[in-house]
């Protein structure tokens, strides 16, 4: 039988997990707690939320860092453990999963449209080939109006995860969220 | 690799995975010294985030030497921080060229380079070592490494074959560093050890297609590969620089100022 595929593996193999845990209204209560960093995007959206388990009023919540050196995840920790508070959960322990590394890949089809929303483009606005690191040539859609006459301004945005790029159709800067 | 532990103990891999921290923070605070200092802004953000990359890594390597810690004498409560800011001087086992004083951009510019380019091939070998956290760690910063290298090599085309007084920095910055580059490539005891367990990366063998490669970007940049024969060493043994003192004390001013702080 040939099957067409509509979904991206990664993202399906994802969705099967949270579909299959026993604790869907805390999977349901993390959509509330956002990236500190941008706002726009939940835990789950953005790829980083892994496992939830939770054991009377105790639960674990496993969520692997996007950088290393991300500053938001501290931050990130303290908004999960005040979000299971609401829900009867007086401790929760955060584990920290370094492996599989965090990939972009991970980030949902409704947060990439968030993103761009917000003003970032999401990685996949890259025009041309994703795992090419960025160069002067490189093109991404410009969030605001759509326009591929772009031009990177520099490797590094206001975080080590995006790039700055400036559109020259409207002439506004934005950053691109890159494929890592 | 082979996968015998039996001759490595816990401490080796403590020791190990702390050296690698050190190597991590001593660059990231060296780099953050170019915070409101960088050439414009955009390249002031972009050395603010290098910089973050390798505090990401150097907490990681604390981490693990942190619970392996623990796991040895029975604790709970020695963390990354007792790494980072509880050790002094000699304790400190970083790479010399890391902690070489921040320089003028050039000088930065080709340590880092150096430094990115031998990043890239040791992490590679990491991802392979049989302590699965180090291996984990190595996958997570090669990645991040892969943007260090490209900005590096970016920046040595532009200022080496730039103009007549960014070639002339450029060269004389890495006539300076280039007799610290050898210790990258050299094994003692205890990394032989883990080497032999298959944990630790045998840097010796880096050094081949390290050279290659810097070799191309430098003569790309129209700059010459220095030909001077000494070499520093001592960094591992914890022998170093006059430049290390200056460092800790300002990056443990605060926390042994007020210990236990939290905010």
């Amino acid at each position: 039988m040939h099957v067409i595929p509509t979904k991206n593996p990664i993202q399906f193999e994802r969705e099967q997990f949270r579909r299959n845990s026993e604790f869907p209204e805390l999977w349901d209560c993390l959509d509330q707690v956002k990236d500190p960093e941008i706002p726009a995007l939940s835990l789950w959206d953005i790829g980083i939320l892994k496992d939830i388990k939770r054991l009377g009023d105790q639960a674990s919540v496993t969520i692997t860092p996007t950088y290393s050196g991300c500053p938001a995840m501290d931050a990130i920790a303290e908004d999960i453990t005040i979000a299971f508070k609401e829900h009867g959960i007086e401790k929760t322990v955060i584990i920290t999963e370094l492996s599989p590394a965090w990939t972009t890949d991970w980030m949902t089809d409704k947060g990439r449209n968030q993103l761009r929303d917000y003003g970032i483009a999401p990685p996949n606005d890259l025009v041309g080939d994703h795992e090419q690191p960025l160069n002067s040539d490189s093109r991404v859609l410009c969030p605001q109006c759509g326009s591929a006459d772009t031009k990177l301004l520099s490797e590094y945005g206001s975080t080590a995860c995006k790039a700055l790029f400036q559109c020259n159709s409207c002439l506004e800067s934005f950053d691109l969220f890159k494929h890592i | 690799m082979t996968s015998s532990t039996e001759t490595v103990s816990k401490q080796d891999i403590i020791d190990y995975s702390a050296r690698l921290g050190d190597d991590a923070i001593v660059i990231g605070h060296r780099l953050s010294e170019w915070v409101s200092r960088a050439p414009f802004i955009e390249e002031d953000v972009a050395l603010g985030n290098v910089a973050l990359d390798f505090f990401g890594h150097a907490r990681m390597y604390y981490t693990h030497a942190a619970q392996l810690s623990n796991e040895q004498n029975g604790t709970d409560d020695i963390t990354e921080d007792d790494f980072a800011y509880l050790r002094d001087e000699r304790q400190f086992q970083n790479h010399l060229l890391h902690e070489l004083h921040k320089g003028d951009f050039a000088y930065t510019t080709a340590r880092q380079l150096l430094i990115d380019v031998y990043n890239k091939y040791f992490l590679e070998q990491l991802e392979k070592s049989n302590d699965e956290t180090l291996a984990a760690i190595a996958v997570k910063a090669s990645k991040e490494t892969k943007y260090h290298c490209r900005r590096s090599k970016d920046w040595t085309l532009r200022l080496g074959d730039g103009s007549s007084e960014s070639h002339k920095r450029m060269q004389l910055a890495l006539n300076d560093i280039w007799g610290y580059s050898h210790e990258l490539f050299e094994l003692d005891d205890l990394e032989q050890r883990l080497v032999d367990a298959g944990i630790a990366v045998d840097c010796t063998l880096l050094k081949a297609d390290w050279l290659k490669e810097v070799t191309a970007i430098i003569e790309e940049a129209t700059l010459t590969v220095p030909d001077q024969e000494w070499a520093v060493r001592g960094g591992r043994q914890g022998y170093h620089t006059e430049h290390l003192g200056h460092l800790l004390t300002e990056m443990q001013f605060v926390h042994r100022s007020f210990p236990g702080a939290k905010w």
